[in-house]
This record gives structure tokens, sequence and C-alpha cells, in this order.
């Protein structure tokens, strides 16, 4: 259930900060500015690149108005974890190469007109994986729409959790669903937004929880990573396996909504919901 | 080596077997030789108190799941009168994994639901080793809301390796299936007790271990990957299991100490598998007390508690 997915710190700096980027998918080599105003999706094929929780954030809200919500949780590493590296240099680390606290940012803000709370992962912080900070924020901006009477949408990107917090960060899925039990209480919409990878923990707590859930084309997403099936029932997976489309198929999420598209479905959806006129 | 004794538990098997000597020589010839067995089994004791008063995390993580541990049904048929066993998930079959069922506790009707491993091979395989599928959780989750409608107690026995890493698993919906039983339970009009009897093994035990009290049985292990997990992916080698067991933290003793768990259910001397008896009396007590501390509470303020103790897991700091 924990990250099996691995990030290195420095993957951010290795991506080129030249004016060409070339598709990991079609190999197109891509202009740059071009990419970015086509929302990193491949204008060839249409892959989704993975984003950072700002870029995603930037590109999704209204540009105003825009608060940012708890902004300065960090982790304490009250266990003192230690593996090969010790868990608080491998914060230090991310924190340098993200210039995040951790792996989750949180934003209040307007979607066309329509007040929300946004949370997105930021999966160059330690695969975005899900410690105690992670799953506090979440609660925080649960806690931010059920004040505001706004709703509530989660734009997932993970490994799951975060093995250095130990039982810490498998309890946040609790947490988490907790506080999402109390919304959908009051009637406050949850939309659960699921882009490449949300697996483990986050994917089994908050990322299945949606109201309406709704994955990024070719997004992998599950519980257990696909090395690790692989390994148990010693056989090959399906095609497509855990991916955005294999999942619809399955019904497990309501639909794959390209990220070009984000704004005006969800849109829809959040006034549909709560019986406002057509934005 | 006797297959039924872990690897630090031998010079006590290694005892017991010459104590079982002596006492088919006594029965055969006309020495009077309990005085000896006495001795011995003394030092029997003695020696078990020292191997025990002095375990690794990783000797718990193994007596956690040893061959001869008592699974959920083992304490059923000690703890509880009439056990009615209820099956399947109305959605898609029934998983022997978990089972769950209508009982009584001193009397109490309550609701039990529990992993269940098997003991023998065929039956591992049946119960597929405590790992559940979809269609386990949902089981689980039908029986939750059977409880909360009638307002019984739920009673939940947690081990588990983890959920079942599995293609069918997967496209069922495990995710889903495990975070839809985190959602309900943390709003069930009626008291939860969870206790870990084994091995609480990741999203597959916390499915069923959102409650008002949850409890750890001396040796069972409570964690967010098992130690052959985490060493494999952080020291990339799952040699180094034991290490990875220390750094997790997932003895009751320690989960206690940093306040993740509520209550250690004391085991007898050399574990639960040597007794379990005495065992399941110390786990009925435990759960006797546990239920009767909620019989004044109303119900709001019981799931305003609830939410309060989950809202409070977490470590973090905030700068300015």
């Amino acid at each position: 259930m924990p990250s099996r997915i691995r990030t290195e710190a420095n993957q951010k700096g290795a991506v080129p900060e030249g004016l060409w980027i070339k598709c990991e998918n079609c190999k197109s080599v891509l202009y740059r500015a071009e990419l970015e105003r086509n929302l990193d999706v491949c204008p060839k094929c249409g892959t989704h690149r993975r984003i950072g929780a700002r870029a995603r954030l930037e590109r999704f809200l209204d540009p105003e108005p825009r608060t940012e919500i708890s902004p300065n949780l960090e982790s304490t590493d009250i266990l003192k974890f230690r593996d090969s590296k010790k868990y608080r240099d491998r914060l230090l680390q991310a924190q340098k190469a993200t210039g995040e606290r951790d792996a989750l940012v949180v934003m209040k803000g307007q979607l066309k007109g329509l007040s929300v709370i946004v949370a997105a992962f930021e999966f160059e912080f330690m695969g975005g994986s899900m410690g105690s900070v992670v799953g506090e924020k979440f609660v925080r901006a649960v806690n931010a729409a059920m004040e505001e009477s706004a709703a509530m949408i989660c734009f997932t990107a993970s490994g799951g959790a975060r093995m250095q917090e130990a039982l810490y960060s498998l309890l946040q899925m609790a947490k988490t669903s907790a506080a999402l039990a109390r919304l959908g209480r009051r009637g406050i919409p949850y939309v659960s937004v699921m882009t490449d990878p949300t697996m483990g923990g986050v994917s089994a707590s908050f990322a299945m929880l949606g109201d309406i859930q709704i994955a990024e084309p070719g997004a992998l997403i599950g519980f257990a990573g696909p090395r690790v099936i692989e390994q148990t029932v010693r056989e090959t997976l399906p095609d497509g396996f855990q991916r955005a489309e294999f999942l619809l198929q399955h019904g497990v999420i309501d639909m794959v909504v390209d990220r070009r598209e984000m704004r005006d479905v969800i849109a829809a959806l959040l006034s549909a919901l709560q019986n406002r006129p057509a934005a | 080596m006797d297959p039924n004794f872990l690897d630090f538990e031998q010079p006590i098997a290694e005892l017991e077997a010459k104590i079982e000597e002596l006492r088919f020589v006594g029965d055969d010839s006309e020495i009077n030789i309990n005085e000896e067995i006495t001795r011995l089994q003394k030092k029997c004791a003695s020696l078990t108190r020292s191997i025990f008063a002095k375990l690794t995390p990783w000797q718990i993580a193994q007596l956690a799941r040893h061959p001869q541990r008592p699974y959920t049904l083992d304490y059923v048929t000690r703890m509880f009168s009439g056990f009615q066993e209820l099956h399947g998930d109305r959605r898609f079959g029934d998983d022997a994994a978990i089972v769950g069922g209508l009982a009584r506790l001193e009397g109490r009707p309550v609701m039990i639901i529990g992993h269940q491993k098997g003991r023998d091979t065929k039956e591992k395989l049946v119960r597929n080793f405590g790992m559940p599928k979809p269609e386990g959780y949902r089981k689980a989750l039908r029986l939750m809301k059977l409880a909360d409608k009638f307002r019984l107690p739920i009673l939940t026995f947690i081990d588990t390796p983890g959920a079942y890493p599995g293609v069918d698993a997967e496209e069922r919906g495990q995710s889903e299936a495990i975070a839809r039983n985190l959602y309900v339970m943390a709003g069930l009009r009626t008291p939860i007790v969870c206790t870990v009897i084994g091995e609480g093994g990741s999203g597959g035990a916390l499915a069923i271990g959102v409650g008002d009290r949850v409890m750890l049985m001396q040796y069972s292990t409570y964690s967010v990957i098992s130690p052959e997990g985490c060493a494999s992916i952080l020291w990339k080698s799952a040699e180094r299991a034991a290490e990875a067991a220390e750094a997790l933290g997932l003895t009751a003793d320690r989960l206690k100490a940093l306040d993740l768990i509520d209550e250690i259910v004391a085991e007898p001397l050399g574990g639960a598998h040597r007794d379990y008896d005495t065992s399941a009396d110390n786990l009925k007590t435990a759960l006797l007390e546990a239920l009767s501390s909620f019989d004044n509470v109303s119900t709001d303020k019981l799931i305003d508690q609830r939410y309060a103790r989950l809202s409070q897991y977490g470590e973090f700091r905030e700068t300015a």
C-alpha cells in the first residue's frame, strides 16, 4: 500500500529547461511554450504529462480570488525514521527540490465563479506520499469546504502512504475518510480527480470517495502496484490494467476527462449538483 | 528443529521435549522423577520469561504470524456463545478471508467481524491466507450496517498480512471497497471495538479497524506495510526486514507509547499460541470492559468522540 513508485528528487532538474521537450510516448519534439499552452497534454498523441501541484491549481482555478490554506504545515518526524537515509534528510531534499513543505497544496478559490476548495498533490515531493501533513491538510480543506459551503475537489497524484511515517500514515486514511463522511452529511459535493498515478493508501481512501470520480486519460490507478501483482499472480497483466480507461470499463469511475476539458466538465457537474444555473 | 517453534523459541522446545521424555519414562518406571520434572518446568518457565523479556520487534512480528497463533474463530468459540455465521456481500460472492456473524458475549448480542487465516494448506488456500478481496470488505460493510440498524455493538478481530494484490481484486475496485468501509465506519451509530489479534497489515487491516477503541494483543503488530515489504523498498532487500521492523515501530508497546492505540491485551507466558484459553479469557475481559465503557454514552457523543479521535491522528508542526 505505501509508495512503490519511486521518484528521484532531482528529476525536476532533469527536465530540460530548454525550448524543446520530447513526448515520452510518441517521441514528438514539442515546443515548450506550446505544450504549456496545451496544459502539458501532447498535441500530437494526447498523452497527459504529469504536472506539479501549483501548475495544476494555476490552470484549474479562476485567476481571482485565491487563498492558500495552511501552507505552513510540516512533518516533525516523530519516529526519527531512518532507512538507507534519514527521513529528515529526505524531507529537506524534497523541500529543496520542489519548493513545497509537503506533498499537498490546498487553495480556496473559484471555478467559473463557483466557490471551491481545491487540493492538489505534488508528486515530485516523495512520490506524493501521504503522511501526517497530507492528511491534516486534506482535513483542513474539507473543513474549509464546510465553513464556506464550497464544493471540494481533489487532484490526486500519489504512490500511497508514506512509509517513513509508518502507522501515522496508515491512519491518515481513516482520518481523511471520516472528514469526507462529515462533508457528505452536509450535502456538499466532493469531486475526486485521479491523475497519474493514484495508488495505495491514497487510492484506498479519499481518492475513491468522490461523489463523482474522474480520471485523467491513461492515469495509473489502483491499490497494489502492477509489479507487486505480477509477482503475486505470476502471470502477465491484462492490457491497460489499472489505467483510467480500464477502471471506467470496470465501473470504478464515472468518467475519463481530458485535462483541457476539466474546468468545463467539473463546473457543469458542480452547478448541477448544487442546483445552480449552468455555468 | 521443531517446525512449530520459531528460531528463538527452540531452546524452549528442547526443554519441553526433555520434560515430555521424562514423563514418558516416568509412566513406565518406578523411579519417581516428578521432582526432576518440576525442576525442569520451572527452568522452562524462567527460560521463556527471559527470552520473552527482550524480544525484538522482528521477533514480535514473527510471533504475530506464528503458525500456531490463535485465529479469529479460535477466539470466537472461546469467548462467545451462539455464534451464527453470516455469509456474502450480496454483490459478488462470499470471501472466506473475512468471517462475520451474530453471537452473544455474556448474553449480550453483538456483531463479530474478523479476518480468518487457514491452519492447514487446504484451508490456507480457501481463506486466501487471510487476505481479503473486495467482496470481503463489502461483506464486512454489510454486516456493520446490519449491526447499525439494530444497534448492536461491533467487535472486529484483525489478522491479515494485507489486502490481496491480485488482478481480480483490482478489477472489482478494492481501493473503493476499503475506502468505503473507512467512510461508513466513521459514522456508525453503535460502538465499535477493534482488536488486532495477529498481523495488522495495512489497508486490509484498517478496513475493519476504525473504531471507538483499538486494542492490540501483546504480541500483535499493526503497520502500514510488512517489514519485508518495507525493507525491499527502502533498503532494496527483504533481508533487512529486522531493521525495517525496528524502524516501523509496529509493536503494541511502541504504538501505545505513541498513543496510536488505546490498549494492550496481555498474552500468556510464551505468547497466545501457548495457551488459547487464557488468551481468550484476557481478550474477553478487555472486550467486556470496553463495551461497558460505552453503555451510558449517547449515540451523538459516541460518533463525536470517534471523530475527535480520528482527527487527532498525526504529528506535524505549523510554522508562522
